[in-house]
């Protein structure tokens, strides 16, 4: 699949904002004055930014709202109740942290669980694909929370960040493993494709067209898998290995923000690997595979 | 709502047979010349150096290594199969994307989709291909826009691929009657679906192609057995008895 830039850094700032969110909102860390200010802000800022970038990814954004239509059936749309919903939800609880206003918790417990919501329902977006296998799992799902609590924690300096951080990178090497299974036991080839196995082996004879089109740039993506083992152990060292190590260390906030910066390159960099590796089964049809 | 339809009353759809089919992409271009009209399909460079393009069918070429039996050469084209457990509809955040309950036609609303490319990723089969001037999904539409037409002549009321082809390698008609053409056909020639554990449950049905018999040896097979005389013939025995 293409590793577009939108998506990469929709899944990851969101991910990061909305995870923030939950521990704001769930009152792991209850900030006051300018802390609460800049905590929620920077929350709502990657949230929002995600959320911004993922619209670069539509060719025709002028009809987004109608996005919010089909919550019964797609897991776009859910994706698009939740997230507004908690960012509408929390808002009274991030003013009330910031001007002391006493609102009571419950508010931001409910929407503490929106946020994780939000996220579960972008793992469900890539979980919910059949024709990709590798996505097609309930690590999927798993993988995006785990990021998100991981992220979340780390901002938010709670003392369960190293342990999350490291789960987070556990999640991702359970993920890798059952994925590069995946299309093999999906058991898709290109004879189950053509329906040719019924009388032999086919291969391709003739491509169907000469010149690139959509399905190719956009699903028979095969840039940078040759670099792939390399890009995990980055992402792995950077995502969960360092930053974990670094709260560790007693660095005070630099620690902090030395963490965030490593742990954020290091989920760009799993994240692009979570597109570019993932292959679609329309690829059988052009010789992608056999 | 995108949710599908129960059941729908008619299953229109298209039977290809891999046997007739020449791979004369007649069909592409019939499909591209009549779904180019209003929102049509756009081409990006198309006479340059790098074209590119939407369409709704395309025709690839597999050589089938097949036991005992020369290899074959089997044309396939390749277009929505208008399925009636449609992954590319459930998905559809907007409604754009939808499953007519009277025919069994899955459409796009150009008018509601967003072009975020999801019915296109849920897809098994690249039916679908994101316009890049309009950037709106599209796909066949089994010219919905022709089968009801009254004002063509009714020879002319059949999806524009099927009219055109030059073998007769694409039928059109409904599933759901058990004594339609396509149904006869696909229970007479053993039709299939693709990549069924995909879960889809496509209308489209391919024919496979017939089993052809042992290859033929050349006309020209006693001529190439070649018996060398005289001094070739002493050259041919004397050089076969060195070793190498």
């Amino acid at each position: 699949m293409n590793p577009a830039p939108s998506v990469i850094l929709f899944s990851t700032l969101s991910g990061l904002g909305f995870g923030l969110l939950a521990f704001l909102g769930a009152g792991v860390l209850v900030p006051s004055g300018w802390t609460a200010f800049f905590l929620w802000g920077l929350a709502y800022g990657l949230a929002v930014a995600g959320l911004l970038a993922a619209t670069f990814h539509l060719g025709n954004p002028k009809n987004g709202l109608k996005a919010f239509s089909q919550w019964r059936t797609s897991w776009l749309s859910r994706e698009a109740w939740a997230s507004v919903g908690t960012l509408l939800l929390l808002a009274p609880v991030a003013l009330s942290d910031w001007l002391g206003l006493g609102l009571p918790r419950a508010f931001g417990w409910v929407g503490a669980a929106l946020a994780l919501g939000t996220v579960f329902t972008t793992g469900m977006i890539y979980a919910q694909i059949k024709a990709v296998p590798r996505w097609h799992h309930w690590l999927t799902p798993v993988m995006f929370l785990t990021f998100a609590l991981a992220g979340g924690a780390l901002l938010a300096g709670s003392a369960l960040a190293p342990l999350a951080l490291v789960a987070a990178g556990g999640v991702l090497l359970a993920l890798w493993r059952v994925g590069d299974r995946a299309f093999a036991r999906a058991g898709q080839t290109m004879g189950t494709a053509t329906g040719l196995d019924r009388i032999g082996t086919p291969w391709v004879f003739e491509p169907a067209h000469t010149a690139g089109n959509y399905l190719l740039r956009e699903m028979i993506h095969v840039v940078g898998r040759k670099h792939a083992q390399k890009l995990r152990w980055i992402a792995l060292v950077l995502a969960s290995v360092l930053p974990a190590f670094a709260l560790l260390l007693p660095l005070g906030w630099p620690g902090v923000a030395l963490a965030a910066v490593l742990h954020l390159a290091g989920t760009l960099a799993a994240r692009w690997l979570f597109f570019a590796e993932a292959e679609h089964v329309v690829g059988l049809y052009y010789g992608a595979r056999g | 709502m995108t949710a599908l339809p129960e059941a729908t009353d008619r299953k229109l759809g298209l039977v290809i047979d891999l046997d007739t089919c020449v791979g004369c992409q007649a069909c592409v271009t019939a499909c591209k010349g009549w779904n180019d009209q209003g929102g049509g399909l756009s081409d990006q460079d198309p006479y340059g150096a790098d074209p590119s393009g939407t369409f709704l069918n395309r025709v690839h070429s597999y050589q089938v290594a097949v036991p005992d039996t020369p290899p074959q050469i089997v044309n396939f084209p390749r277009s929505c199969l208008h399925c009636e457990d449609a992954p590319c509809v459930t998905v559809c955040p907007t409604g754009a994307s939808y499953k007519r309950t009277e025919d069994g036609i899955v459409l796009v609303n150009p008018d509601t989709c967003i072009g975020c490319g999801l019915c296109a990723w849920a897809c098994p089969y690249g039916a679908r291909e994101l316009d890049a001037e309009q950037g709106v999904m599209k796909k066949c539409t089994l010219c919905v826009d022709r089968i009801y037409n009254e004002s063509l002549p009714e020879t002319d009321r059949e999806p524009a691929c099927v009219r055109t082809c030059p073998t007769n390698a694409r039928h059109f008609g409904d599933f759901s009657d058990p004594d339609s053409k396509v149904s006869r056909l696909v229970a007479e020639r053993g039709g299939y679906d693709l990549m069924p554990d995909m879960g889809t449950k496509p209308t489209n049905k391919y024919l496979p192609p017939r089993k052809k018999g042992p290859g033929e040896a050349s006309l020209l097979a006693p001529l190439l057995d070649i018996k060398a005389t005289g001094v070739a013939g002493w050259l041919d025995k004397m050089l076969g008895k060195l070793p190498g």
